[in-house]
This record gives C-alpha cells, structure tokens and sequence, in this order.
C-alpha cells in the first residue's frame, strides 16, 4: 500500500481554495447544512488530509493509517470535499450532500457506504470518547498510528468530552491528539456570552493534557502545532486552533449566524468570487 | 409436568452468570476486553479483571464516555464488554448508544445489571424498570433477558460470540433459582417452551419464569392447564413461537420485572394485536418507581411472585371465556 504522498507545501493554499469552493457548491446545491464552520476548517482539514496524515485513499481501511474522528458532524461538508479532493470518490458526487439515497449524509453515516469515514457521528461530545477507545486499542496492540479527533469549542460544554479527556490522560494516551476549532461562536452567539469556555488552555492543562496553540489559517502554524503534538509524549495532546467562522468568503467572516445557513446558488457564485480574489476570469 | 422436572439447584445471582459467562469467552478470544465504571464486582466483571488486567480498562464512573470507548475498541475490531447497572446504561448513556453504538451498528455488548425491584435496599434509583422499553425500540440492538444464572452464562457467551451488532443483557442482584438445563444450547432469538399447555400462556422474562413455572403448577391444581414460555430474547422476538401459543391457548400473560409499559408486555401485546388478537394480562410494574425493602418483599408488594401470575390468569381465563 503507498500512503499518500504529502503534498508540497505551496499547494495547499491553492488545495484549500478548491477545497472551499466545493463547500459552498455542494451547500448551496443541498440547500441546508453547515457552511460557518465548514468553510472555517478548511485549511485545517488541507493541512491533515495533503500533509500530515499517513493515509491512503485507495485503501480506506488500512490498518496503518492515521485515524480522523470528526466529532463535530456538522462540519461533514469540509470532511467530504477533503476527501473527494484527496481521491477517495468523484469530486461530483459532492452534489449530492444531503439528498435522499446519497453516501453524503447530513451528518456523517457510515451505514450509507462512504470510503473515508472513521465515525458516523453528529450528536456533540461523542467523538473524544470513541478516540479514546481507538486510542486505547491502538496501544493495546502497539500500533504506531495516531488518532486525531476534531471538536468544536461549543461542543466544549458537553460534559462528556471532559470524561474523555481525563480518561485520556489516565491511560496515558500520546497516540491521541484533539483539535479544538476555536472560532468563539455557536448557535447563540459567541460561546463566551452563551456559556463561558476560557481559560480553555488551562482547563486541558489540569486535565492532563499537552496544549498547543495555532493560526487555523496559517500553515506553518498548523503544521508546526501539528507536528509537536504528535511528538509530545506521556500524554495526550490538545491543538487549539484559532480559527474565523466563514473564512474565505469576507463578506461572512466571523459572523456567527453562518453557523447553519448556506448560500443561495446566487451568493454562491459570489462566495466563490471571494475565494479567488486576484482570479479576474472569474469576474 | 412436575416442578421437579425443573430442579431448583440452588439460588445464585444471574450476574454470576454474566460474569462466568464473560470470563469464558475471554479465555477463548483475546479480542474480548472489559470495560469496568466503578463497580466491577457488582456487575459480575471481576472475574475478567483479575484474569485479564491487560484487557479491562478501567474509566471511573463515566458512562456516557464507556459507550464512547466501547465503540471505539469495537470500530478498532476489539469485542468490549461493558456492564453497569441497567438504570445508568438504559437512561444516562442513552445518546451514547442510540448513536455510537446503535447508529454505527458496532458489537459492543452492554451488561445491564441490578435488573428490577429485586435489587432491593438500594431503591427506586437503583432499580432498572424502563431498560427494556428502550433498549428494544433502538434500531440494530438485540436485548436478552435470561431467566437464571445458568442461562445468562450461555446468552453472555452468545451475546459474544454469535452477534455482529449491539447486544443488552439484562440480569440481577439477588440469588434466584437456578434451573434450566445448560447441556441444551442457547439459540438467541429462540423462546423455550418450557411447559404445554392449552388454556392460556404465561409469557415471562428473566426472575419472573420460575415465578410463571410455579404458577403453572398451582393453576395445574386448579383445573387450569398453562403454557409456559421463558421469552429469554426480547428483541428479536420468537414471532412463531408466540403466535403458535397465542393460536393454541386464546390468552396471553407476560410477566416482567420492569413497567408493564413498553417492555416484554407491550413488545407481545405489539406482535399478537397485529397479527392474533387475543385477551391479554401484565404482570410487571404498574407506572410507579420502586423502593426499599428486601427483594422478596419487594415483589410480593409489586405483584411480581406466582400469586399474582396465578391471581391475573384466572381473571384472563374468565375474560376469555366471556368474549366467546
């Protein structure tokens, strides 16, 4: 089996562009999901799936692999157009998000065939644990892959999550690394007015945890956070990822009411025109 | 038929079922590991622990993260086996495996201990009446409900061995009669007809079968001839055995210990209303949550022991000759 190749790191803007472009696309063709955190999680997801991970899209279930738990289901469209953009399936089938019959479920359903999917998940706090469990499994059987599980910092406030992470620090999980998208807004607004998160850092650290901290939409950054957590050992380690919902598209930057919205197919093209600000072919 | 024909051997708990159960299935699979929440002698996991500490992993008590962890050893082709009490797995972890476990259809097997007002002392807190109405209505999960410690041995190994998705087994705290024949294999999904009879059915899950079987003897003595079914699987349901009895007897009483609502009552009176109506009865817990006391009183008050079976089915018998 030949993992897939890292890509270089000049492309993965140009990858996390195209990335997008497919979010807003097949959001707008579905007409409902998730776009603000979709969209905020591209460059995260660029830098995982064309960098970091070890992985195979030819073979879905090799046993090597890096394991990605997206606990955080909403943000299935960034997962899907990561992997359709990473060879898993046709690019095409992303217009099919959310339709009757289609492997691309509203939230992630492994029942429904698509390669590529660890976890069918969408009800919050529940990917950690399941990391936990593969984590666990994995050094039961001395295996040297590393399991990532991606939350959201809304999703912080499950109590659940807080179980896992104390459990991951007791069985002294370093093959495990979570990513919180900390885009500071939720469903109600921003999630230090709806229910209080900070001192977050803090909070992992006295759990147990290694912290890292990164730019979600700077590479470098993430990469850096990326590989350092994967090296820190005796523990489980934590990569807050600052990132802004919506980003790529200006005009909905941080705005949380894009939490659950998409475009109409109109502001799609405009959105896209957003993406590519120096492409005038586009105009 | 005689009650000697089903020889009490002596009371044990059905949870030493479980636990012996788990133990043998360890030896024979390296794949199977335990998850333990705190109370692992109390849910028959101990067995396990002391023999394979490398496979139990302990997590505290953290439900709703062992169903998460259960479901990640399992996606990992592990066989974790996790046992809490049934009123923590059925009503706390419920998110957990309606979606984890039962939405990606993982073989995870959930021991529900401290099954019914049988736990005793403890109290209403304790005591798991509603577990069965929802482990059954969960698309993908098998639920069992063995009647002794000889079968929930079998149905543990079963449950481990044979099943490809989630599995809820059901057992208890206090020492109950010990029955049934275990040179005869366990066949989930396959009610036992433990006695013939011809003018209406008991139908009884977990404690409550010896219960029906000793009804059956003084309703024998009463000029009543009762058949017998120990409904051992709750969830798939023997449609053919339960509509054969309802077809030779005219009249159905199932017996639990859990609320009459929704659990093996409504699971028969659901299969026998669409396809063979007849006149029904419940025995189980009417719509209140239990309390202190000792177990044997406990059921006596709840109307859970053989005179009430025996009591409701002279009642049923009447009601049925009247509707002809």
């Amino acid at each position: 089996m030949a993992q897939m190749k890292a890509g270089s790191r000049e492309a993965l803007p140009r990858i996390a562009a195209e990335i997008r472009q497919s979010v807003i696309e097949s959001l707008a063709e579905a007409g409902s999901g998730h776009l603000g955190g979709s969209l905020g999680l591209a460059d995260v997801f660029t830098a995982l799936y064309f960098s970091m991970l070890k992985h195979d899209p030819a073979f879905p279930q090799w046993p090597e692999r890096d394991r990605l738990v997206l606990s955080i289901g909403h943000v299935a469209p960034v997962l899907y157009a990561t992997l359709a953009h990473a060879g898993y399936f046709p690019v095409e089938e992303l217009l099919t998000l959310r339709k009757f019959g289609s492997r691309l479920q509203g939230h992630p359903g492994r029942n429904h065939g698509l390669p590529g999917l660890e976890l069918s998940a969408g009800s919050l706090g529940q990917g950690l644990p399941v990391a936990v469990g593969m984590a666990i499994a994995g050094k039961s059987d001395q295996k040297s892959h590393t399991v990532y599980a991606i939350l959201g910092d809304g999703e912080l406030q499950e109590g659940s999550v807080w179980e896992a992470a104390m459990a991951a620090a007791h069985h002294h999980l370093d093959n495990l690394v979570a990513i919180v998208d900390r885009n500071g807004v939720q469903i109600d607004g921003k999630t230090e007015e709806v229910m209080q998160l900070e001192p977050l850092t803090d909070k992992w650290q006295s759990f147990g945890w290694q912290v890292f901290s990164c730019n979600g939409h700077d590479f470098d950054s993430i990469l850096n956070a990326l590989h350092s957590a994967v090296t820190a050992p005796g523990r489980p380690s934590v990569i807050i990822a600052h990132t802004v919902m919506g980003k790529g598209v200006k005009s909905i930057e941080g705005n949380y009411q894009w939490h659950g919205k998409v475009p109409t197919k109109e502001q799609a093209v405009d959105f896209i025109r957003e993406l590519y600000p120096q492409k005038p072919g586009l105009q | 038929m005689n009650l000697n024909t089903f020889n009490n051997r002596g009371n044990r708990p059905t949870k030493s079922g479980f636990g012996e159960g788990l133990l043998e299935a360890g030896k024979r699979n390296p794949l199977v590991m335990a998850i333990g929440a705190d109370i692992t002698s109390s849910v028959g996991a101990n067995l396990f622990a002391e023999a394979f500490p490398d496979r139990f992993i302990s997590i505290g008590i953290a439900e709703q993260n062992g169903m998460g962890i259960a479901t990640g050893l399992a996606l990992e082709g592990k066989i974790p086996v996790f046992s809490t009490y049934g009123v923590f797995a059925a009503h706390r972890a419920a998110d957990q495996i309606r979606v984890s476990v039962c939405y990606n259809n993982v073989h995870v097997i959930i021991g529900g201990a401290h099954a019914g007002v049988s736990v005793g002392p403890d109290g209403a807190t304790h005591q798991a009446l509603e577990d069965l109405a929802v482990m059954r209505v969960l698309p993908n999960m098998t639920v069992l409900s063995p009647c002794d410690a000889t079968q929930t041995k079998l149905a543990t190994i079963a449950a481990i061995e044979q099943c490809h998705g989630p599995v809820y087994i059901r057992f208890g705290r206090e020492p109950m009669p010990d029955f049934t024949d275990d040179s005869k294999p366990y066949a989930i999904g396959k009610a036992d007809t433990l006695r013939q009879g011809s003018d209406l059915t008991i139908a009884a899950t977990g404690h409550l079968v010896w219960e029906a079987l000793m009804a059956s003897e003084t309703l024998q003595s009463l000029g009543i001839s009762a058949q017998v079914l120990n409904i051992h699987t709750i969830k798939p349901l023997d449609k053919e055995t339960i509509l054969r009895a309802a077809r030779e007897t005219g009249a159905i009483i199932t017996a639990e210990e859990h609320q009459i609502a929704g659990g093996l009552g409504g699971a028969i009176a659901e299969l026998v209303a669409g396809n063979l109506p007849v006149p029904m009865e419940f025995i189980g817990m009417n719509n209140r949550f239990g309390e202190s006391g000792k177990a044997e009183n406990l059921m006596e008050i709840f109307g859970m022991k053989s005179s009430m079976i025996v009591k409701k089915s002279l009642l049923l018998v009447e009601r049925k000759i009247n509707n002809k």
